[in-house]
């Protein structure tokens, strides 16, 4: 096992071999706290596989994911969950049949056993955590409306709204910005990097634009490895990356 | 009080339909009808159970069990055994080969009382065990598949099986069980004769007042953040998961309390109707009961009893007149119900019943107090109907 690290996040020669397929090789990344991290990589070069691992939807064949110095690759889900880590997935995935409101408060990190959510109050404080949630995820005046009649950039806010809410550590987001419209990619970038303060967020994206916009360090993952990391200018003007995108 | 109100009565609509059900039930039934037919709605009501319990686990969990027969059958023989063993005294099973036991075992050469059949002398023990027995093996069986996510149709297929297994198990192990006949001849508990009338009128209120108590029960659980979460993981399992929840715990409870609801029910059924056999525990009850909550409404635990009262009904009064089309007229009301009314009676209600309702102007000290006991919060859980 890895010794102790100051990074928040620190993955050390993590493996994943699907039948011998790895589609995660080998793998070696840091990430510090208030870092905002974005990986990049063409198709089923394993960036959203990266994050399955270490969110716990898949287990690793080898390696280590530490985070805080606490090995997450042996917890389940929920324990992942409650030692700091929030994951959105790539396709908005909200409760339709809720209320945004309800969709909130079903993510608030309180009364998460069997007994306490039967005995859970929506208190005060609770209130005013969602709305203050909502408001930052521009969403305040749809409280009440059913999240299925939400537009798809407000269902990508919601469940971004629906990982603050539990404050976590780290923070992982699948595109975040997928059929979003201009106006929205802008407020999505600024909201992006008002809340990777305090905390370490990791991104996946496609759209080189934002991609640029918010990324404080850049990934680029290809066939499960990473191919190169820098800044945005650094990594774009790499000969490997450049081949790799334009290439073929 | 208002906490109470909107969390076990279900708010203002909760309120209404709940005292109109309870009129019906504990007013307009009893006094309308002769004891033979308020006995067979009280062995209707006793279906009920099991569709409120099918609300929790399927209407609002999204999982479906199509072995409720089980726990029904559970809760019944639990409650038969105490009965058969009050009906067995010595004196009254003096001509048997070995008095003191059930008939049924002595006519399958049993010696002895078998030892799980002896803490059912007591009654108190008894009611302990209708509760624990289901509540013991529904949890066996939902540690064992939720935790390994077993789920959706692989589950009803596993429910189905067990209902299968228990059902063939019982009629093989007649000296234990009464076999296929059941266990019968049920007389009385601490000398109250459960077949006099006015012990029959006695046991249908007190199954109504069970049935109502469920019912809140049930409400206060679906009004929770335990009912939210219920609707979150029927539709993404995987975000509350992520949300930091372990989802299995959450299931083996919901299942383990539809099996205690589902029990209730059975050890009612048993002291109303006087028996209990294998014919209530197997795959063909466990459907029925399935079709009770469809029609009624699976997301409705008021609906679901209305539901269950008519297709009972329905099938008193044409298996009198057309025995041989019941089953064919059943199986279209399931499918119809499916394809056109998706949410059943209370869906149909909501949707044109209710809008008519409404239009009909109100007093107005009606619509002050309603302004009284509104809840301040913006929302307020929408499906709890």
């Amino acid at each position: 096992m890895s010794s102790n690290t100051d990074f928040a996040l620190a993955i050390e020669d993590l493996t994943v071999s699907f039948d011998g397929f790895k589609a995660v090789d080998n793998l070696s990344l840091y990430v510090d706290t208030n870092e905002l991290r974005v990986v990049i990589g063409p198709n089923g070069a394993g960036k959203t596989t990266l994050l399955d691992l270490i969110c716990g939807k898949t287990k690793s064949t080898s390696g280590s994911i530490k985070f805080k110095n606490k090995e997450l690759s042996k917890l389940s889900e929920h324990q992942i969950v409650h030692a700091g880590v929030g994951r959105k997935f790539q396709t908005p995935s909200i409760y339709e049949n809720l209320s945004v409101y309800d969709n909130l408060e079903v993510s608030y990190p309180q009364g998460r056993s069997v007994m306490g959510s039967l005995l859970f109050n929506r208190t005060a404080k609770v209130d005013a955590r969602i709305r203050e949630i909502a408001g930052e995820v521009f969403l305040e005046d749809f409280l009440s409306m059913e999240a299925a009649l939400l537009s798809h950039g407000q269902k990508q806010w919601l469940e971004i709204g629906m990982l603050l809410i539990q404050d976590p550590e780290l923070l992982m987001l699948d595109e975040p910005v997928a059929g979003m419209s201009v106006k929205e990619r802008e407020l999505t970038a600024e909201l992006l990097n008002r809340i990777s303060k305090g905390r370490s967020v990791l991104v996946i994206e496609h759209d080189m634009e934002f991609v640029a916009r918010i990324a404080h360090k850049v990934t680029v993952l290809h066939q499960g490895k990473i191919l190169a990391e820098g800044d945005m200018k650094t990594v774009q003007n790499n000969p490997d990356v450049i081949e790799v995108y334009l290439g073929h | 009080m208002n906490f109470l109100y909107e969390r076990f009565l279900g708010g203002k609509n909760g309120a209404i339909g709940l005292a109109i059900l309870a009129i019906l039930i504990l007013i307009i039934l009893p006094a309308s009808l002769d004891l033979f037919r308020l006995n067979m709605v009280g062995k209707y009501l006793t279906y009920a159970f099991v569709a409120v319990s099918l609300v929790l686990l399927w209407g609002y969990g999204g999982i479906l069990s199509l072995g409720q027969g089980v726990f029904f059958g559970l809760g019944g023989y639990c409650m038969a055994m105490f009965l058969k063993l009050e009906a067995s005294d010595i004196e009254s099973t003096s001509i048997q080969s070995t008095p003191g036991i059930p008939d049924f075992m002595d006519w399958n050469q049993l010696t002895e009382l078998p030892w799980f059949w002896v803490p059912f002398h007591s009654f108190s023990f008894t009611l302990f065990a209708v509760i624990a027995v289901p509540a013991i093996f529904a949890f066996i069986i939902g540690y064992s598949m939720f935790k390994r996510r077993v789920g959706g149709v692989y589950f009803a297929i596993i429910t189905q099986v067990i209902a299968v297994i228990i059902t063939v198990l019982i009629v093989g192990q007649q000296g234990y069980t009464g076999g296929i006949n059941g266990i019968t001849d049920l007389k009385t508990i601490h000398g109250w004769d459960i077949r006099e009338d006015s012990a029959k009128y006695i046991l249908y209120f007190i199954n109504a007042f069970l049935l109502f108590g469920v019912i809140l029960i049930s409400r206060f659980i679906l009004t929770s953040k335990f009912g939210r979460l219920l609707l979150a993981m029927r539709d993404k399992e995987d975000r509350v998961r992520f949300s930091g929840y372990d989802v299995s715990n959450f299931k083996i409870f919901i299942f383990c309390v539809s099996a205690v609801i589902a029990a209730i029910g059975g050890a009612m059924f048993t002291l109303q109707v006087g028996f209990m056999s294998p014919s209530f525990v197997g795959i063909v009850p466990s459907i029925e009961m399935v079709i009770y909550a469809a029609v009624g409404g699976r997301m409705s635990l008021i609906g679901v009893v209305y539901g269950t009262l008519l297709v009972n009904s329905g099938k008193t009064i044409f298996s009198e007149t057309f025995p041989e089309l019941w089953l064919f007229l059943m199986g279209g009301l399931f499918i119809a119900v499916v394809m056109f009314f998706p949410n059943g009676l209370a869906g149909i209600w909501d949707k044109y019943g209710k809008p008519h309702l409404d239009r009909i102007p109100k007093p107005k000290f009606l619509s002050s107090a309603k302004a009284l006991i509104s809840n301040k919060n913006a929302s307020s859980v929408k499906d709890s109907k």
